[in-house]
This record gives C-alpha cells, sequence and structure tokens, in this order.
C-alpha cells in the first residue's frame, strides 16, 4: 500500500463556490462608497442621535398607551382571522390529503399571499379601504394566511398515513378521518403556528402605522419627523417591553403544548 | 357451510402489466382462523387491503352479504368496511389520542359525526369499550395516550378498536410481525380466543409458520401472487412450504 486512501472526497464545487461569494463581497463593499471617512461621520452622528434619545420622555403616554393598544387589537384580530382562514386552507393545499386539481390551486393562492411584504400589501389596502387599522387588520392577515397555510400544508404532508389508514377502515366519513386521523396528529403543532404568528403579527403591527394602516407605528413615524427622539425612545422602549412580554407567555404555552 | 366472503378472480396491479395478484379465488368460510402465509412481496398485504378497499382491486369480484366489495362506492362502502375489522403490523395507532379515543374509533361508521366530534358517545358504546379494554387486559389504560404504551399493548387497543365495529369479518395485516416472540403468542391467543367468542371469522397474514400452524383452522401459501397451498394445517409439508418460499436450506 503506497497510496493512502482518502476516507472525504474533496467538495470542488463547495470551494469554488466560497471563492466566488467571497470576491462578490469584496467588490459589492467597493461598489457602495463605504470607506473608513465615511463610517467615522456616521459614527458621529449616530452617537449624537443617541444622546438626543436620553432620557426617554414619557409625558405624552397617553398617545403612546392609544397606540399601543391599538397595534395589539391588529394583532390579535389579524392572527385570529388568518389561523381562522388557513384552517381550510392548509387542508386544500396539503398533496396526501387533497387531489391535485385542489392543491395546486390553493398552493398558487398561498403563494401569493405570501410573495409580497407585509408593508407593501399594507400601503395597497391603505390605498383600498383609507388610512386606519382596518387596512393593518386586512394586510396582516393576509400575512398571516400564507404563512399559517403554508406551514399547516405541509404539517399534514407531513403525517403518519398508517394512521389515517386505520381510521379509514373503520368505515369512517371524510370528515371521520379528519377529526380522528388528521388532526390529532397536526394539532399542537398548528397552535404553534398560531402563537408563533401572533407574537410576529405583534411586532409586525408596530410597523404598518408607518405606511398609515394604524397602530403605533404611526405615532412612531411622526415622533421622527417632528425631531422628538426622547418620544422615540420611549416607544421603542414600550414596543421592546411588549415584545418580551409576548415570548414569555407564548414560550410557556408552548412548553405546556409538549 | 356457505362462506362469509367469497374472492373470484381478483387481480391487482400498482403499475400496469407488472400484477402484483393474478387471479385469485377463495372462499372464507364463516368460522376460524384462516392464515395466509408466503415470502414478503407477494401480494398477502394488497389481498386483505383489497377486501376492505384501503387497495383498489384491478379486477374480480370480492362477494360479502351478496355484496360486490370491489363495486362499492361512497356510503355504501363505507358501511361495508364498518363491518370489517382491520389489525395492522404497526398497530395504526392515532398516537395523539387517548386508548379509549382509539379503541372508540371502531364507532366512526356508527355514530353520527358530532357525538364523535364532541366525544359524546353512546353509553352502550361506552361501555362495550371499557369491557373491550378489560378483555384485553388494559383496564387501567383508557385515558392514556397511545404513545405511552408498549408494542404488546397498541396491539391490544389495535384489537380492541377493531372488535369494537361489531365486525362481520376480522382481516389481521401481520399482527405479530412488530412484537417479540412471548408477546406474539399472548396477542395471538387473546385474537384467537376474542373473536372466537365473537364468533367472527379471521384472515390473518403472518409470517410465523409455526404461529399459523398453532391458530389456524386452515393455511393458504401464496406466492409470486398466486396461491399455491389451500388446506388445513396437518396438511402442510416441508415440501409445500419449500414451494411457498423457495429453497430448503433453511427448513
Amino acid at each position: 500500500m503506497s497510496e493512502r486512501r482518502a476516507p472525504f472526497p474533496t467538495n470542488w464545487p463547495a470551494r469554488i463556490g466560497m471563492v466566488v461569494a467571497l470576491i462578490y463581497v469584496l467588490y459589492a463593499s467597493t461598489q457602495l462608497g463605504i470607506t473608513g471617512e465615511r463610517l467615522l461621520r456616521g459614527f458621529g452622528e449616530g452617537g449624537r442621535f443617541l444622546a438626543r434619545m436620553f432620557p426617554p420622555n414619557f409625558e405624552r403616554w397617553e398617545l403612546l398607551l392609544e397606540g399601543m393598544l391599538e397595534s395589539m387589537q391588529i394583532a390579535v384580530l389579524s392572527t385570529t382571522l388568518g389561523i381562522l382562514l388557513s384552517l381550510p386552507l392548509g387542508l386544500m393545499a396539503a398533496r396526501n390529503l387533497s387531489p391535485i386539481w385542489l392543491s395546486a390551486p390553493t398552493r398558487g393562492f398561498i403563494a401569493i399571499c405570501r410573495s409580497l411584504h407585509y408593508v407593501i400589501v399594507a400601503i395597497l389596502f391603505v390605498k383600498a379601504l383609507g388610512f386606519g387599522a382596518l387596512a393593518g387588520v386586512a394586510a396582516l392577515t393576509v400575512a398571516s394566511m400564507g404563512f399559517i397555510a403554508k406551514l399547516f400544508a405541509e404539517a399534514i404532508e407531513e403525517i403518519s398515513m398508517k394512521q389515517v389508514e386505520a381510521v379509514r377502515a373503520s368505515g369512517a366519513s371524510a370528515a371521520g378521518v379528519l377529526i380522528y386521523g388528521v388532526v390529532p396528529q397536526v394539532a399542537s403543532r398548528f397552535i404553534g403556528f398560531g402563537i408563533y404568528q401572533l407574537d410576529s403579527n405583534l411586532r409586525n403591527s408596530t410597523l404598518v402605522g408607518i405606511v398609515g394602516a394604524g397602530g403605533i407605528g404611526g405615532t412612531l413615524f411622526a415622533a421622527f419627523k417632528r425631531f422628538d427622539y426622547d418620544f422615540v425612545c420611549a416607544i421603542l422602549l414600550s414596543i421592546i417591553a411588549l415584545i418580551f412580554a409576548t415570548e414569555v407567555i407564548s414560550g410557556r404555552i408552548r412548553a405546556a403544548l409538549r | 357451510m356457505t362462506p362469509i366472503l367469497r374472492i373470484q378472480g381478483l387481480e391487482k396491479s400498482y403499475t400496469p402489466g407488472k400484477p402484483v395478484l393474478h387471479g385469485i379465488n377463495l372462499d372464507i368460510g364463516a368460522q376460524g382462523i384462516t392464515a395466509v402465509i408466503g415470502p414478503s412481496g407477494t401480494g398477502k398485504s394488497t389481498l386483505l387491503r383489497c377486501i376492505n378497499r384501503l387497495v383498489e382491486p384491478s379486477a374480480g369480484a370480492i362477494l360479502m352479504d351478496g355484496q360486490d366489495l370491489a363495486k362499492l362506492r361512497g356510503r355504501a362502502l363505507r358501511t361495508a368496511r364498518r363491518r370489517i375489522g382491520m389489525v395492522f403490523q404497526e398497530y395504526n395507532l392515532v398516537e395523539r389520542l387517548s386508548v379509549m379515543e382509539n379503541v372508540l374509533t371502531g364507532r366512526l361508521g356508527y355514530v353520527p359525526l358530532w357525538r364523535a366530534w364532541l366525544r359524546k358517545y353512546p353509553q352502550a358504546d361506552i361501555d362495550r369499550a371499557f369491557a373491550l379494554l378489560d378483555a384485553v387486559g388494559l383496564p387501567d389504560q383508557a385515558t392514556r395516550r397511545a404513545d405511552a404504551l408498549s408494542g404488546g399493548q397498541r396491539q391490544r387497543v389495535g384489537i380492541a378498536r377493531a372488535l369494537m365495529q361489531s365486525p362481520a369479518l376480522l382481516l389481521a395485516d401481520e399482527p405479530t410481525s412488530s412484537l417479540d416472540p412471548k408477546t406474539a403468542v399472548e396477542v395471538m391467543e387473546l385474537m384467537a380466543r376474542l373473536t372466537g367468542e365473537a364468533g367472527v371469522p379471521v384472515i390473518v397474514n403472518i409470517h410465523n409458520v409455526e404461529l399459523a400452524r398453532r391458530f389456524a383452522i386452515r393455511i393458504i401459501g401464496m406466492t409470486g401472487g398466486k396461491v399455491v397451498f389451500d388446506g388445513p394445517p396437518e396438511a402442510l409439508e416441508s415440501h409445500h412450504l419449500q414451494q411457498i418460499y423457495g429453497g430448503e436450506d433453511w427448513l
């Protein structure tokens, strides 16, 4: 034995890909005019901006509270609507349970719901329905539908068909098979998706206000425009506190579901 | 004795031109256990699944109670299915449901959907489910989740679920293949006793020839999608086994 046998083959495509990616990163950074001088200037501005944010100003707490409550309502409403609409959509989109003529168009519809960013959808709804929370609810409902229905369909496609087969063999109707064979296998995951979506909708609902679709985002945007950076800071701290609180609560719920 | 099930010219091909079952003709009597033996991939499971139409037969007739099961659709098919219990190799319990819910799954063909949904089963069904759980030796497990049980316990629940259908016929597809030898015998004994008491005929696919000899009154040997032996266990000799499984070194 003169030659050593290689235990792992060399992955040339991966190596070449990494080198190409590195070269592109270097090229892109030269194109955007990001220089050391520009960075220093940016950091200086940032320092002044931060200094003006402190201390945070909670004097206009009524305005703040009103915006936060509206954001929460947008989040809860749109999540609820999204979940209710996702149930049938997810079932219809699951390729192991639905015939192709039903699942293919449903998947297409879900893909459309997902393809546009929710801020763009919010702008569309503001134009169509007018300023206010209704547009925010509609936009986030569409986003929730796209997200939950897709994950729900995938969860259904991963279920054990053996369990479904056994329920079918008992003479159960299609609805009976659904209730006893499919739902028990996906229920806890579906609840998990719902809670996750509520989490992200609480975050998203703070943003749709910037384009006029209701909630704290509008207040935040106005504060930015008036250079009330101490009030901006108060709003940001409130949003962070809200998200932290929901993370803790939803984490508890998820742990209990396991 | 009039047969409960009459299979005539049953054929099945999953891909055209490659039949798994070649014109099976069988009459199944109204009593006792019929064991189907044969090598893996010879169509035993397909045969069983054609009977309750989990698999669509390509040709042939399956007559039960004067109906051709192969031609039923919709509600008529579901009504026929609920009279045919099935026990599976991997138990096929709905793992996230409780043992009681799994047993009551056997009533889904009988009770209205809202009752099943709300778990408001008729008291008679619930009493019978408890009685069956006692009979299969799981009196205290009704509220446990099915995935918390051992293999032997799961198969006992599977048997209870099948009997909950008040079946006129029980199909068992390799019911003991996932179990250890001792549990396998116990499960077969349980199935033989309970179906014997209820007077339900059984068709069982089984790999263990010794178990087949011990519990069946009739053995059907299949190979290559055809029936090559059909007779009582006493008549099954080593040259038959050689014909069914091929080779002789393993005997």
